[in-house]
Order: structure tokens, then C-alpha cells, then sequence
């Protein structure tokens, strides 16, 4: 269905514009008297706009290019500095600044990775929902639902997973850790459940809107004929999913979730609330005290930091900028190269 | 033309003061004095660093305003560091730091001022162990610095532990494992306890006092609001907290000599009173040494000392005048009492005679030039 109207609004354009130029054509070939101001108005205009237009994306370009320039000039000192530089900054613990970076790297990968995995296949099943299974009406509001999700301050989130979800998910991690608890990824859980679990649990719900979002996007462009080829070959609406849904819109759900793991990556409020920090890199997931993301880390230390301090929390504020560039770039990478055959054209 | 005139003059006449200020090193005392009775203050400061101190200083201000509705202070809780360093460069015209000045931001602040540094001990705080044991929050757990030094490093793990139980003969300890919280932010009440852990159980607490916590993969919160969402998130929980923050959860009363004292404004004050002066001390710096370790009846030693910092002389009298008659107001009686009420602070006031030595410090704040 909105298939058919982005197709008509893309096209819209091109009639109107070629409209316009003929206009212009007619008027420099006739002269009418009253026509040439509207001709020249509407050069203006269209220069003006032009201008406007060509200097936003300027304009965004520089500001990347301003943020990554003063990331580099800020982190330099810290970049380039010996190791007992940082023996002042007191929250660093006497290590180096790659020492220091490496498991705050980590646990930021690691609680974005949890998120995602946690997010999602839900995000696929709220999509397929939305775009196959729920009357429209259901469909539409629950579009809207999703929407209105993303639009909640990540403080919200923070609080509702220190007083709802925490209680909730501490039994459940108890019974994990008391009966799981041999394997290392489960052992040695201590209430509250301030752990990387937890905040993975958070983000998961905080990156849903988006991923679902994309994804239901994606699912609406399934060419119809594949679906009605699929179904009359026999397929039930489930095989027809899996045959012609699922491999048509898979480029779009590895964007999608690269655009979750994007903000799950760059969350600090939430995390910074429902995480008890640490410095170590271990798969420990329901241990208080191991992990602690970049973004959170440079919230809760530079109120105190001294002047060195700063310059090593910038510069883990530039690898965070690089992972997630890199992440984006992945992500642009997968697309392309899955478009070709996607069989989507 | 003539405003552009005036703007020039003014810019040149802040020059002059600017230098006649810095000539005027080390005095201080060429005062504009006897401004600070009778009519109204007019005038606006700034104030920046402790976030502890920050719900005191809103009283404060507020108290303040109420005399004086033409003069406006202001008070930003960036953190003691950040506060200190803004005042050195000039940003703001007093600064609350929770540590004193080391000699070298003393020496930087003292050229920032042209002479003389205040530093004055007007914000009191006991800081509370905390804990979330049901039942049971209500009575003050008597715990020894040993055993607190223990619990907090892990060594004690079960509330029902003999050496809990040793000191708390009449109380049905719950079997429950103890979970030990700290703050994860840099901190002056971490510093506090630590500092108090190291004095009065070095056997106990090998650890060197630092506002950062020194023990990895712990519970933790940040901001005192974090800490106590952790502590009341699980039952068994032991942390600290500002004594005004306590709430519903239980606090300890701490071993001192052969008694164990519960925190309360008198046993805080009482502490500051017995601690001798810091080694840089002098009639305007009134830095303490807290007693941590002392044995003095009724002295509750986890105490957080939070001093205004402010210029013996300064360029502009309006500045004088208000930051003079703003801590003026902080050492009254009235300020102090302010500042004590739980819904305000909960500090604890100074005593009398420490009020009259800081009532001399400020009496000598000044215009200089």
C-alpha cells in the first residue's frame, strides 16, 4: 500500500519540475508582458532554495567535520602522552590510556551487542506483525505506539529500569545464577541487579522503536508479486514470510540494527543509572561491578576531572566516535553489497 | 559616540583597579569599611564547586535574599575541583570546596585575589552508614570501625556474623549476606569514609583514602541519589550517605573509644571542636585536621567538612560588600540554623566558638584600591 504512494510522491516531482522549465521556455520564446516576473520570481526562488538546500548538506558536513576536528584536538595530549601521565588522574587506577579504554570498549560493545540480540528478533516479530498479520487499524496504532516510544528521554528509561525492571528481572536472575551458575556467563549474581544484564535489557527496549520502525518500512516494500507467487504455489502465510519477506528485507533488518546498535552505543543516562561500574572484561553478565560503557564513563567522572583527566575522557569520547562510525560504515557496507541480490529489483 | 566614550573609560578604570589591585599584595586592609551596616546590599556574586554543599547554600541564598532583595547570589554545584578552579581564574566570586586547598591552588588563589584567602569551615555534615535491613532500621546497629572496616573490604559477608553480634547483644540478626555499596562517581563522601576507615582501623583497611572507591567489582550508584537507590533496591545492603539523606533505611552508630554514637548536628559539631587546626591554617585560612581516630565522648567522627572559599579584597566593592554580608549571614546563628533544618540540609551548625574566630575572617573582607 505505501508502496504505491512513496512511489507516487517520488515521481510527483519530475512532471512539475519539467512543468516549470517549460514554462520558462515559453515565456523567454513569447515575452508576454505579464509573464517574465513570474519567470524571474520563480528563478529566484528556485536559486534561493537551491542555496538553502545545497547549504544544509554543507552545513552537516562541516559540523561532522568540527566535531571529529575538535575530538582529535582535545584527545591529542592524551593520545600521544606516556603512560605516568595518567598516575594523577585518580580514575584511572594507575593503568595506561589504552589499558583504560580497552574494557570500557568492551563494555560498551558488549551491552550494545546484548541489547541487540534481546531487541531484534522482537523487532522482526512487532515488523512482521505490523506490516502482514494485525487488521490496519490495529496496524496504525501500533505504528504509532512504536513511534511515540522513541520519543521517551532516556532519564525515563533509566528510572523505569531502577524501580520496575530491576525488581522484576532480580528472581529471575537469582534462579539463573543459583541453578546456571556453573556455567560463567550466569555466576555470581548479587541483588540489585546492577549489571551489564540489566542495562542490555534497557537499551534493548530503548533501540526497539527504531529497529521496528526501519524494519516495518522494509517488510512493506516486499513486491507483492513475490508474496502472491509464494502463496500460489501453496505456501502458508508463514512459508511465504520466511520465502519472500524475510530474504527481500534482510539488507533492511542488518541496517536496522546497525541503527540500534548506533544509539545503543552512544546511550549514557540509562546505563549510567541502572549500572554498577567496572573496569574489567569478562563475560561475567550478571556480576555487579565489571563493565561500564564509554559514554556512561565520561558522565560520571568529568565533574571531577582535573585537566589530564579530561583529555583521557576526550579521548575515549573519539574512539567511541570511531567504533561507532565504523559501525555505520559496516553497516553501509552490508547494504550495498546486499542490495545487488537482494531481489529487490 | 558617547556611550561607545563611557564603555572605554569603564573598560580602562577595570584596568587600573585591576592593577592597582595587584600592587596592593599581601594588605588588603585599605577598606571601604563600615558599608556592611545599616543600609542594604545591592549587588550580584556568583558561587561555584561542592555539590554537597548545594542545599545548604539554597537556604542560604534564600535567607540572605529575604534581608536583602536588592543584592542576588547565585550557587552552580559543578564539584568541589571544577569550583576551586573557577575561582582561581576568576569565574566566580566564592567557591564551596569539600577539601581544602593544597598549597599550590592556595598559592594561585592568593594571587587571584591580590592578597588574603578565606577558607572557612560553615558547612557541617555528618555522613551515615547506611543500611537496608527490614525490620531492624529503625534501631542504630553499633559497629566498630574494625567492623566497618571489614564489612566494606568484604572480609565480614553475613549480618549474622559473631563479630556483628558481639556488639549487638539484644538485636536478632538476619541471616542474609551482606552486600557492601559504594559510590562510583568521584567523591568527597567516599573520600570521608575512606579517610575515617584508614584513621581508625589502619589493621582493617589497608586502602589509602581516595574519593574514588577503592575495591573493583562492587555494587555501586552514582550521586548520593544512586547510592540510595541501591541500598533500598536490596535487602542486606550497607552503604553512606549524607546523614540528611538517610530516610527510611537504617544507620549505624559508629564505635568511638568505648561507646558507640549514633550521628546527630551535636556529635557532628563536636568533632570539628576537638580537631586540631591544618598545618597552613591561619587567622583567615580555618582549615581543620578532623580527629577521625578520637576517643572524645559524644564525637561522631564521619563528618563532612565543606568550606566557603572566598578573596580577602576585592576589585569591585560591590563584590566585597555582598560576599561579606552573604557569609556573614552563613556563620549567624540564623544561617546556621537554617542550614540545620532536615528539609534544607540537615547540617550540623558550628559552635560558638568557632563562629567567633570566622566572624573575624570576614570582618576583614574588602575593596580594594
Amino acid at each position: 500500500m505505501e508502496n504505491h504512494v512513496t512511489a507516487t510522491q517520488n515521481a510527483e516531482p519530475k512532471p512539475g519540475r519539467s512543468g516549470a522549465s517549460s514554462a520558462a521556455d515559453t515565456t523567454s520564446t513569447a515575452g508576454a508582458a505579464a509573464l517574465p516576473r513570474t519567470g524571474s520570481s520563480g528563478r529566484l526562488g528556485n536559486r534561493i532554495f537551491a542555496g538553502l538546500s545545497t547549504g544544509s548538506g554543507v552545513l552537516i558536513l562541516v559540523i561532522l567535520a568540527a566535531v571529529a576536528a575538535f575530538l582529535l584536538y582535545r584527545a591529542w595530549p592524551a593520545l600521544t602522552a606516556g603512560a605516568d601521565t595518567f598516575a594523577e588522574v585518580d580514575f584511572m587506577s594507575g593503568r595506561g590510556l589504552w589499558a583504560w579504554v580497552a574494557p570500557l570498549v568492551f563494555g560498551t560493545v558488549l551491552s550494545s551487542v546484548l541489547a541487540l540480540v534481546v531487541a531484534v528478533p522482537l523487532s522482526i516479530g512487532i515488523a512482521l506483525f505490523i506490516s502482514h498479520y494485525a487488521p490496519r487499524r490495529l496496524a496504525q496504532l501500533l505504528g504509532y505506539v512504536i513511534d511515540l516510544l522513541a520519543a521517551i528521554p532516556s532519564v525515563i528509561f533509566g528510572l523505569w529500569g531502577i524501580q520496575w525492571l530491576m525488581p522484576l528481572v532480580s528472581p529471575v536472575f537469582t534462579w539463573l545464577s543459583t541453578r546456571l551458575g556453573f556455567i560463567p556467563l550466569f555466576a555470581g549474581y548479587q541483588a540489585p541487579a546492577r549489571n551489564i544484564m540489566t542495562a542490555g535489557l534497557v537499551l534493548a527496549v530503548m533501540i526497539l522503536p527504531i529497529i521496528t520502525a526501519t524494519i516495518r518500512e522494509v517488510f512493506l516494500q516486499t513486491p507483492r508479486l513475490h508474496e502472491e507467487a509464494s502463496l500460489a504455489l501453496g505456501a502458508t502465510r508463514w512459508e511465504m514470510i520466511r520465502q519472500a519477506v524475510l530474504p527481500f528485507g534482510r539488507s533492511g533488518i542488518i541496517s536496522a540494527a546497525m541503527l540500534g546498535l548506533g544509539r545503543a552505543l552512544g546511550e549514557t543516562m540509562a546505563v549510567l543509572m541502572v549500572l554498577s561500574p567496572g573496569y574489567a572484561i569478562n563475560l561475567f553478565l550478571l556480576q555487579p561491578g565489571q563493565h561500564q560503557s564509554i559514554a556512561a564513563n565520561i558522565a560520571s567522572h568529568l565533574p571531577e576531572a582535573g585537566s589530564t583527566g579530561v583529555d583521557a575522557l576526550i579521548a575515549s569520547g573519539l574512539i567511541l566516535f570511531a567504533v561507532t562510525f565504523g559501525v555505520n560504515l559496516i553497516a553501509r557496507w552490508v547494504i550495498n553489497r546486499r542490495a545487488e541480490f537482494s531481489g529487490a529489483n | 559616540m558617547t556611550r561607545v566614550i563611557s564603555r572605554r573609560l569603564a573598560g580602562i578604570s577595570a584596568l587600573g583597579a585591576l592593577a592597582l589591585t595587584l600592587t596592593a599584595c599581601g594588605g588588603g586592609s585599605q577598606a571601604a569599611d563600615g558599608s556592611d551596616s545599616g543600609d542594604e546590599l545591592t549587588g550580584t556574586i556568583a558561587g561555584s564547586g561542592a555539590s554537597s554543599q548545594e542545599n545548604a547554600v539554597q537556604g542560604w541564598i534564600a535567607g540572605f535574599m529575604e534581608t536583602n532583595p536588592g543584592a542576588s547570589v547565585s550557587y552552580d554545584p559543578t564539584g568541589s575541583g571544577t569550583g576551586r578552579e573557577q575561582f582561581i581564574n576568576g569565574t566566580v566570586q566564592f567557591a564551596g570546596s569539600d577539601a581544602a586547598m593544597d598549597a599550590e591552588e592556595l598559592a594561585a588563589a592568593q594571587e587571584r585575589c591580590g592578597g588574603d584567602v578565606l577558607e572557612l569551615p560553615l558547612y557541617i555534615s555528618p555522613i551515615a552508614v547506611i543500611y537496608n535491613l527490614p525490620g531492624l532500621n529503625d534501631t542504630h546497629l553499633n559497629l566498630s570501625p574494625s567492623v566497618i572496616a571489614q564489612i566494606f573490604s568484604g572480609e565480614i559477608t553475613a549480618w549474622d556474623d559473631p563479630a556483628i553480634a558481639e556488639t549487638n547483644p539484644d538485636v536478632d540478626l538476619p541471616d542474609l549476606p551482606i552486600i557492601p555499596v559504594n559510590r562510583s562517581d568521584d567523591s568527597g563522601t567516599t573520600e570521608n569514609l575512606t579517610e575515617y576507615l584508614a584513621a581508625a582501623a589502619p589493621e582493617d583497611w589497608s586502602h589509602e583514602p581516595a574519593g574514588l572507591w577503592p575495591i573493583e567489582g562492587t555494587q555501586s550508584g552514582a550521586q548520593t541519589s544512586g547510592m540510595l537507590e541501591v541500598v533500598g533496591g536490596a535487602e542486606g545492603t550497607i552503604g553512606y550517605a549524607d546523614a540528611s539523606r538517610v530516610g527510611d533505611l537504617g544507620s549505624v552508630a559508629v564505635g568511638v573509644g568505648e561507646e558507640f554514637v549514633p550521628f546527630s548536628p551535636e556529635a557532628a559539631a563536636a568533632v570539628v571542636d576537638v580537631s586540631p587546626p591544618a598545618e597552613d591554617a591561619s587567622d583567615t585560612i580555618l582549615t581543620i585536621d578532623l580527629a577521625r581516630d578520637t576517643e572524645a565522648s559524644g564525637a561522631y567522627p564521619i563528618v563532612l567538612v565543606s568550606y566557603s572559599i572566598a578573596c580577602q579584597s576585592y576589585e569591585s566593592a560591590e563584590h566585597a560588600e555582598v560576599v561579606q554580608g552573604y557569609l556573614s549571614y552563613v556563620a549567624s546563628e540564623e544561617g546556621q540554623q537554617r542550614a540545620a533544618q532536615p528539609d534544607v540540609a540537615g547540617a550540623a551548625p558550628i559552635s560558638g566558638d568557632l563562629r567567633e574566630r570566622v566572624e573575624a575572617a570576614i570582618e576583614g573582607i574588602s575593596a580594594a584600591g
